[in-house]
């Protein structure tokens, strides 16, 4: 029952945009951000749109994919274009007992759910498109100039792609837990929400003491492969930017720019 | 032939888990394992075998005693990389050994922890899946894999290393038989073809019968030690302390019970069904 949980999603593929270094990828996601909340009117959005979808065009991610992840905000982009709707002053347009819905409320409910989608749509564009391991490995190159502050970067990583790792192991064996205490007449579908979280106990307790078990085994063994931090460590594979990577950056700078100078005109 | 490992006087004794007496595993206890060899190490459970594998590689330090792995003493600090990198080690349970989730990582792991450059790691990533038979699964994510071919990645993440030794502890306790057999067959020919020393620490006796020499251990001391057939046909030593014989020994060692003049060294399958039609027809 637990087997369809995906974290992470990764569609594996052979676009330039799954091709591009992770660094790359992730330095555009956070230029894409900050180039968002510059935007300010239509034409701007309209650049922050087309730069999205000639993205998702070159990743062949299906749009479909795209909007399931849209899916568990719903509620939170309903509920922030409600209240921008009926509480921005303006030229009132419809008015009902102590509701009354402005021009400017229209627009800017618009422009915040559009920002809401584009932003989880450009971050999910990332995880589809970059593997775990790649995404781990380019976070820690690019947070690497803050070990000069001893900021545990390699450790950081490194207990990130552990836990990645052992997600799996650790859903099986949840798996095989909650099938074992129903064996024994665990109940875990009846009876309030109180009752419920309660019934988790016999599930919970198991599952910790075997994950300190096996981390236990997992650290003797990483000793016994020589493991002694991230000192003097090498990589199987190496990052390198190419051309295609200046490529994006440029367009990323691009469009930085762009809603920058659109901004200076209220566009 | 030199050798691989020598332990010396050792002694060991876990802290007691409620404020009583140490409990002693190890008092004097001496072995040698000879460089090149196939060493079997069987026993009970509780009979100090997996302690006495991780002195091996430093794991575990003696209270008493010493032990050398080509000639490395396993106290020195100072060498303890390389003591790892040359006696490497492979548990029991192939799921808490694998770190990264795409199986050439997780074999690229050592040698990444030993600085060995870039197009080296490949080399011997690759080298390492051949040798296990694993290098059509190299971008394959572990936990699709089945248990026999999990504990063949973890050997090979040793092997990377280029160790000149091996201890395996019960490799295959936690497999079916196919994946024991697909283990197995990959530590003889670890042994037979690239000359690597492998210690394999086991309870199965048919695995045993594939050593050179076999170690059978019993309360933290050595019961008796030797080649298959010299430990095997001392049924009433082993059956003492309740460890079975492999099936051919028993059906032997029942018919000369019974009055039969058999053979007791009989151990493979084809011997003793050999041993058996040649008696019949006489």
């Amino acid at each position: 029952m637990l087997k369809d949980i995906t974290l992470g999603q990764y569609f594996p593929g052979d676009t330039v945009v799954h091709r591009l270094d992770p660094r790359t990828k992730l330095l555009l996601v956070i230029v894409y951000i900050v180039a968002l909340f510059l935007c300010k009117w239509y034409v701007s959005y309209a650049v922050a749109l087309a730069f999205l979808a000639l993205a998702v065009a070159l990743s062949r991610i299906r749009l479909k994919a795209l909007f399931k992840g849209l899916k568990p905000l719903i509620i939170i982009i309903i509920f922030t274009a409600l209240l921008n709707l009926f509480y921005s002053e303006g030229r009132v347009l419809v008015e009902f007992w102590i509701f009354k819905i402005t021009y400017e409320g229209i627009q800017n409910a618009f422009f915040l759910v559009l920002r809401i989608m584009l932003l989880v749509m450009g971050t999910f564009l990332l995880t589809y498109t970059t593997s775990p391991i790649a995404l781990t490995d380019g976070l820690e190159s690019l947070l690497s100039p803050l070990k000069k502050i001893r900021f545990p970067v390699h450790e950081l990583a490194m207990m990130m792609s552990i836990a990645l790792r052992f997600i799996p192991t650790l859903i099986e064996e949840t798996d095989k837990i909650i099938s074992a205490q129903k064996a024994r007449g665990a109940d875990f579908e009846t009876g309030n929400i109180f009752r419920r979280a309660k019934a988790l106990i016999p599930i919970l307790v198991p599952l910790f003491v075997s994950a300190f078990r096996r981390a236990d085994e997992l650290a003797t063994a990483m000793e016994c492969r020589c493991y002694h931090g991230g000192k003097g460590r090498t990589k199987l594979k190496q990052l390198h930017y190419r051309g295609r990577d200046v490529i994006a950056l440029l367009l990323g700078a691009l469009l930085l720019a762009a809603v920058i100078v659109l901004r200076q005109f209220a566009l | 032939m030199s050798n691989a490992i020598t332990a010396e006087k050792l002694s060991f004794s876990y802290p007691s888990q409620n404020e009583g007496e140490p409990v002693r595993v190890f008092e004097g206890l001496d072995l040698n394992i000879e460089e090149g060899s196939f060493v079997a190490i069987l026993g009970h459970n509780g009979c100090g075998k997996s302690t006495l594998a991780k002195h091996f590689n430093a794991v575990l330090l003696p209270e008493g005693g010493s032990v050398h792995v080509f000639g490395l003493d396993t106290v020195d600090e100072e060498r303890l990389l390389d003591i790892r990198r040359t006696v490497g080690m492979v548990f029991q349970n192939p799921d808490n050994q694998m770190v990264a989730n795409v199986v050439e990582e997780d074999v690229a792991f050592a040698p990444e922890n030993l600085g060995v450059p870039t197009e080296e790691i490949r080399r011997r990533v690759d080298d390492a899946l051949k040798t296990v038979g694993m290098y059509e699964y190299r971008t394959h994510a572990p936990h699709l894999l089945s248990g026999g071919q999990k504990q063949r990645i973890a050997i090979a993440g040793v092997i990377a290393m280029e160790p000149r030794c091996i201890v395996l502890d019960e490799p295959t306790a936690m497999l079916d038989p196919r994946g024991r057999q697909e283990v197995l067959d990959t530590i003889v020919r670890l042994n037979r073809e690239k000359g690597i020393t492998v210690v394999l620490i086991t309870h199965h006796m048919t695995e045993a019968l594939r050593a050179d020499r076999v170690i059978v251990m019993n309360d933290g001391q050595i019961l008796t030690d030797g080649t298959p057939k010299e430990v095997f046909t001392q049924v009433e030593l082993l059956q003492g302390v309740g460890l079975s014989v492999p099936a051919t020994t028993q059906l032997l060692y029942a018919l000369r019970q019974a009055g039969y003049d058999l053979p007791l060294d009989a151990l493979s399958t084809e011997e003793c069904a050999q041993a058996l039609h040649e008696f019949l027809k006489a």
